[in-house]
């Protein structure tokens, strides 16, 4: 297979307009399947979680899960659709071993959702809408693992072994209008649209939403016009780019591949495009041919879903406060700077901040303990910093002593790490470790006079008005006190000593 | 008479995965004409008051509460299937190399 040929982004951008669309498919977490009694469950052994209707076996009668229902209507509020009235389901006809029964139970020409929109922020704050065209019900497919030939790829592969157990999941295929006008923050906006349909399924509550799990997995369309040029260009469907950077890479790709192609004089071919992680390219896969006539059809087996207002607005009533929404409110509550707050949440802290400053800190003490400690012990272990132990109550008490002039800055960072090492709160850590500021001026004063005493040339620069010189004088007293004592009191107490004005 | 010929009945019998002869695609290309006549008439005895249905019976939301039922074990799954390897199906590879 030959490497294709690209253009740069800059060149490909100065020639044409890309138009992007995006098929994005949700696996919902509900305990069963959409239309079996079997589980839904991830990782378990294979073909365990099947029972006769997920196999297809002739006769059996699927049943509509109806929180699989609420679930998607739930997604269609939120991505700000309507919900049709009644709706039905359709067979959607192909053979391929992933699928027992020869079609696939879909929804075809009435979706359950559909004329929605979402307004996309991207990094720099411009907004962008993106269209929704539709969000309908379906069931995922078992899973094939190739076997034989390189590398478990299907090209080569002698034969294929199905697992049937993610046969039958519910599914919620959510479908772009195309998006047009994006220009070259295509790639940009493509990352941040599927980021935003994840936070949004995620926030529901109706998906686990984890892409190296597959719980959301995106198909990304991408065609080039000429500037100017009204017509759309012909499209390439990249499938299943299924992390956040590989959406955004492969946009960006397929943009420099089409933009060569059309350099060349060559039509774009319309087909199927597989995405390749390692070397960030995609392959072609099937050309569309007559194996895209599917034969929809009503699905006999199943009654129309009727969506009756009152229950759509029950539903509607349920759905928690939309994502971009909590952001906005919770920078305007925190008086963070964007520049604060994109920190905030990239550093995945957000959620811990809200606790914390509900549970009494200030926001500005939140944040310093987050992103400051916090995060940089999270990096070092490795985990996100909200797993790693530390409590929003044990900020608000750990920033209390600091603020009480209890502990110092440096205290506390011993303190978390005995907080960390599980020796208790940080009362009984400073208790334990001894760690407590030195307050009482008594020690203080006969480390001071050792200080001056140990450099007399100092001292007596000070007498002299060289105030500046006194951090020699400091340092030794907070050296004698191993670091326990409070700074700005040594230093008052040295000027009173020495009778100079500070 | 509804316009079915040869190579619509070659189409669909590919889609469908039917072998036919030269000889049958010619007969059902008749025959599906027919058929398809015979079901148009449905449309001529439906008025105007009738709405379209997908489903003879006039129900809707038959549902089922999301709760856990049987299942099979790996090997009940398995044993009609024409051969298996590593407690799943084994099927024959589907596309060839590119």
């Amino acid at each position: 297979m030959s490497a294709d040929t690209i253009l740069s982004f800059e060149e490909a951008m100065e020639k044409y307009d890309p138009v992007l669309g995006f098929e994005v498919h949700v696996e919902l977490n509900t305990k069963t399947k959409m239309f079996s009694s079997a589980p839904n469950v991830f990782g378990d052994d294979p073909n365990t979680n099947v029972n006769e209707v997920d196999l297809g076996l002739p006769g059996v009668l699927p049943v509509v899960n109806k929180a699989a229902v609420e679930s998607s209507i739930k997604i269609g509020l939120a991505l700000n659709c309507k919900i049709a009235e009644s709706c039905r389901f359709a067979r959607k006809n192909y053979f391929y071993p992933d699928t027992p029964k020869n079609f696939q139970t879909s929804q075809y020409d009435e979706p359950i959702a559909y004329d929605g929109y979402l307004d996309i922020e991207l990094e720099d704050g411009t907004v962008f809408r993106v269209e929704i065209e539709r969000a309908h019900m379906e069931e995922d497919a078992g899973k094939l693992t190739h076997m034989g030939g390189a590398a478990g790829r299907i090209q080569g592969a002698d034969y294929s072994l199905v697992d049937y157990n993610r046969a039958g999941v519910p599914l919620v295929e959510i479908v772009t209008k195309p998006i047009e006008g994006a220009g070259s923050r295509a790639p940009e906006l493509a990352k941040a649209y599927v980021a935003a349909v994840r936070e949004i399924v995620k926030n529901l509550g109706v998906s686990d939403a984890r892409m190296e799990r597959g719980n959301v997995r995106c198909d990304a369309n991408v065609s080039l016009r000429p500037h100017g040029q009204e017509r759309f260009g012909i499209r390439s469907e990249t499938k299943n780019v299924n992390s956040l950077r590989a959406v955004e890479h492969a946009v960006r790709f397929e943009i420099q591949r089409h933009a060569a192609v059309l350099d060349s004089g060559q039509p774009v071919i319309q087909e199927t495009r597989h995405w390749h992680e390692d070397t960030r390219t995609t392959t072609s896969g099937r050309a569309k041919s007559d194996a895209d006539d599917y034969r929809y059809f009503p699905e006999p087996d199943l009654v129309p879903v009727v969506a009756s207002r009152e229950w759509v607005e029950e539903l509607r009533a349920t759905l928690p406060e939309p994502p971009a929404a909590r952001r906005k409110r919770l920078q305007a509550d925190w008086g963070y700077s964007d520049l604060e707050f994109r920190d905030v949440v990239n550093a995945g802290v957000m959620d811990s901040i809200e606790e914390t400053v509900a549970a009494g800190a200030s926001a500005s003490a939140a944040r310093k303990w987050w992103m400051g400690e916090i995060v940089g012990r999270a990096k070092t272990a490795d985990v996100d910093p909200a797993d790693l132990g530390v409590s929003p109550q044990t900020i608000v008490e750990l920033n209390g002593l600091v603020e009480e002039g209890k502990i110092n800055n440096k205290m506390a960072s011993q303190v978390l790490d005995g907080v960390l090492a599980g020796e208790g709160t940080p009362a009984e850590i400073v208790e334990k470790r001894g760690l407590a500021v030195v307050s009482d001026d008594g020690p203080l004063l006969e480390a001071i006079d050792a200080a001056l005493a140990a450099q007399p040339d100092v001292a007596e620069k000070i007498r002299g008005g060289k105030v500046q010189a006194i951090g020699a004088i400091v340092g030794g007293v907070m050296k004698a006190t191993r670091g326990q004592a409070d700074a700005g009191r040594v230093r008052e107490l040295i000027l009173e000593k020495l009778g100079v004005e500070g | 008479m509804a316009a079915i010929n040869r190579d619509d009945v070659a189409h669909l019998a590919r889609l469908a995965h039917i072998e036919m002869s030269a000889e049958e695609l010619d007969r059902m290309a008749g025959e599906l004409a027919v058929i398809v006549d015979s079901v148009k008439s449905v449309s001529e005895a439906a008025g105007e008051d009738v709405p379209a249905t997908s489903h003879p019976i006039p129900l809707s939301n038959v549902f089922r509460e999301d709760v856990v039922g049987h299942t099979f074990t790996a090997e009940q799954a398995l044993s009609g299937a024409p051969d298996a390897a590593e407690d799943r199906f084994k099927v024959p590879a589907i596309l060839d190399e590119d």
